[in-house]
């Protein structure tokens, strides 16, 4: 197994970060914080993976067959279903600061400081 | 009696599919009813589940899926006094919302109550679960629920900003927990904290181990608002409705801080304790620049809500301090103190929402003079002001003496000195809003020096405005008084004090979890209370605010440090990219922090 994903999930958090501390568009920051959160799959699935081995579904290979880890892929999926809700609110605020204000930059939210 | 461990979870969160499913079906009265009755059920399964496990720790497992062979691959509950106890508090808050809110939200649709339910499920699942990755899915509940609790007013731009602060930040903070857990995974291979803290406890860690626990630690403490990660809070605390204020103040933020500490405890201990003193330096030195930073933003502020938030930031300051001192006795101080402050701090946060529906405006220069009539909210405020400082007998003082005197016992003197001012800023802060709103004291036209925000806020009630319901009323009475006399329950201090020894004791916890035999908890020695600094306390809060209000020489110092204080503010931007910046500079210290720390 080659440290290529390892590397690629901590690039795309990095650059995540990146975007959302510079984004100049709520949608375009809320993408970010999906790039962030697609680090954590590419990781995940990383761990769990055997190079050359079978998916881990005990039909038609024999029980006790070395297989991919199930384990982080049930994970993701848990992960995907709750950054699903996080991201639907997210972007449903972002679409209220549109109606609201007409715009979509967070520069141009002046509310509350101090 | 067999289901019982699952019950806090499941009653709240049964109610909330309930209520979602006919919020057009049923009316506002018969919703409140309803969740009002499972809050109830769940903190009655609380109360019940605390009593059950204070001799050993109830293991449940889910499905059955027990450990084989001392090998857990199944997902369990792992129920302690301090954690039951944690979940019931949640509930007690929770009902005071809710009562709070009857008379409220106007307009409120019966989906504030679902909410509010699945809130208090994940808290309690929060506090209750033994798997490492449940409780970050139980952690991602609770910030979604809490997201469209604070974007519940989604006409005013200042309420989706503040929303969307808080939602950025708490997801970047559980994505580090998240990378945390798998990085720990790709180590052990176990998800079960007592399993992760057995196999680590064998082995010698790495580096990736001091990684995996400082991104966790960090994702934690993003919820737990500490610097630098505590600029969502002020912003969030500003535009929620008030009786979330109260759930976020009273008890969330104080989650952030309960995970860390039994993540350390159940998973890091073993392997980590012969660098405990390193770890003590760094958590206190988290907690003491919370609590400095925080009680001077507090005092500072001149937007009633935003107040008391800095004023929860500075508070959570001095419990991190509690916690860190990884000693049962201290950590015990700190558990009393959540309470303490919690109750004070939601009857205080009432008291603005009192303010809030009565005026319409929480903006203490705006509101001069002008709360003279309300004698009881008066005395309500004023009284839950000077207990910030820590009155003798209140829930914060009896928290203080276990948290001093074990300081004072590991060599950190210093300790009493940062209680002393965090509780003293906060205080007068409380004072001298007090003392502007219902006496009218000081000038009326007072121009605002640094460069604190307006408050703009809009009403939360449409009618009404001339009398204060009772259900407004009473919840922040009782509260209050719940708070300012905790200190004189006799088994208090020793129940909390077994209760830590047996959250603190990790090779219990383990044996517990994966053999299923208890190990006995020896139970440390009682602390004795000293009253000397909680009176000086309330005395220099009481000053404070009488000098800054009565005489002038004070204005001239306040004008004197106005350019540091104009700086501190334009530090706080409401960007969400600055925050966020903030927020990686400060993970990126801590975990070289912890690297240097624990090689």
């Amino acid at each position: 197994m080659s440290y290529l994903p390892y590397a690629v999930a901590a690039w795309l958090f990095i650059i995540g970060l990146y975007g959302v501390i510079t984004s100049r568009n709520l949608v375009h920051l809320c993408i970010c914080v999906s790039v962030i959160q697609s680090s954590s799959y590419v990781l995940l699935l990383a761990i769990g993976y055997r190079t050359g081995r079978p998916a881990p579904v005990y039909a038609d290979i024999p029980a006790g067959t070395p297989a991919v880890d199930p384990v982080v892929q049930a994970l993701m999926l848990t992960d995907v279903v709750v950054e699903v809700t996080v991201m639907a609110l997210l972007l449903a605020l972002a679409v209220q600061v549109h109606k609201r204000l007409g715009t979509l930059d967070p520069d141009r939210l002046r509310k509350l400081r101090g | 009696m067999r289901y019982a461990p699952v019950l806090p979870v499941a009653i709240p969160l049964i109610a909330a599919a309930l209520l979602a499913a006919l919020s057009k079906a049923i009316s506002q009265a018969a919703s409140l009813i309803i969740a009002i009755a499972a809050t109830l059920g769940a903190m009655g399964a609380c109360v019940l589940l605390a009593g059950a496990s204070r001799s050993e720790s109830i293991v449940y497992w889910f499905g059955g899926w027990r450990p084989h062979a001392g090998v857990a691959l199944g997902i369990s509950f792992v129920i302690d006094p301090l954690g039951a106890g944690m979940a019931g508090f949640a509930g007690i808050l929770t009902l005071a919302a809710l009562a709070f809110s009857a008379k409220y939200f106007d307009t409120a649709e019966n989906h504030l109550h679902a909410l509010i339910l699945a809130f208090l499920a994940a808290m309690c699942g929060f506090t209750l679960t033994g798997d490492m990755f449940n409780l970050f899915v139980f952690f991602e509940l609770m910030s979604a629920a809490a997201f469209a609790l604070c974007a519940h007013k989604t006409e005013d731009p200042g309420s989706l900003q503040g929303a969307l602060n808080f939602a950025v930040t708490n997801t970047i903070g559980a994505y580090f927990i998240l990378t945390g857990i798998a990085l720990l995974y790709a180590r052990i291979g176990a998800l079960n904290m007592a399993q992760i803290g057995q196999t680590l406890g064998r082995e010698h860690p790495n580096k990736l181990v001091f990684v995996a626990f400082a991104f966790v630690v960090c994702g934690y403490l993003i919820k737990g608002a500490l610097v630098p990660f505590h600029f969502w809070l002020a912003d969030a605390h500003a535009v929620a409705p008030t009786p979330i204020c109260v759930l976020f103040s009273g008890v969330m933020v104080e989650l952030g801080l309960y995970a860390v500490f039994r993540v350390y405890w159940a998973v890091f201990d073993p392997v980590f304790h012969i660098h405990i003193a390193g770890l003590r330096a760094l958590f206190l030195s988290v907690g003491a620049l919370t609590a400095v930073l925080a009680g001077v933003m507090c005092y500072s502020q001149r937007n009633i809500k935003r107040l008391l938030a800095y004023s929860t930031i500075s508070h959570m300051g001095l419990m991190t301090i509690g916690a860190g001192l990884f000693d049962p006795v201290a950590l015990s101080g700190a558990a009393i103190y959540v309470l303490g402050h919690g109750l004070v701090k939601a009857a205080l946060f009432l008291c603005s929402g009192i303010l809030l529906h009565r005026f319409g405006t929480v903006d203490e220069l705006e509101l001069h003079g002008v709360g003279k009539p309300l004698k009881w909210t008066a005395a309500v405020f004023v009284l839950g002001g000077i207990a910030l400082a820590g009155t003798p007998f209140s829930g914060i003082s009896a928290g203080d003496a276990s948290l001093h005197s074990a300081a004072e016992h590991l060599g950190y003197h210093w300790v009493r000195w940062i209680s002393l001012f965090a509780g003293t800023m906060t205080s007068a802060a409380v004072l001298r809003v007090a003392g502007r709103v219902f006496w009218g004291w000081g000038p009326a036209r007072e121009r605002a020096s640094g460069a604190a925000p307006k408050s703009d806020e809009k009403r939360e009630t449409q009618s009404g405005h001339k009398t204060i319901p009772s259900s407004m009323f009473l919840p922040a009475a009782v509260l209050l008084l719940a708070g300012l006399f905790l200190g004189m329950m006799p088994a208090l201090p020793q129940s909390t004090l077994k209760a830590a020894a047996q959250f603190t004791n990790s090779s219990a916890y383990d044996a517990r979890v994966l053999g299923g035999v208890s190990i006995a908890i020896p139970g440390p020695a009682m602390p004795e209370t000293n009253v000397t600094f909680s009176l000086i306390a309330v005395g220099l809060a009481i000053l404070i605010p009488a000098a800054q209000l009565f005489s002038r020489q004070a204005r001239v110092l306040s004008k004197a440090i106005g350019p540091a204080m104009k700086w501190l503010h334009a530090l706080h931007s409401g960007h969400v990219g600055d925050y966020v910046a903030f927020l990686t500079f400060g993970v990126a210290v801590f975990a070289l922090a912890c690297v240097f720390i624990l090689q």
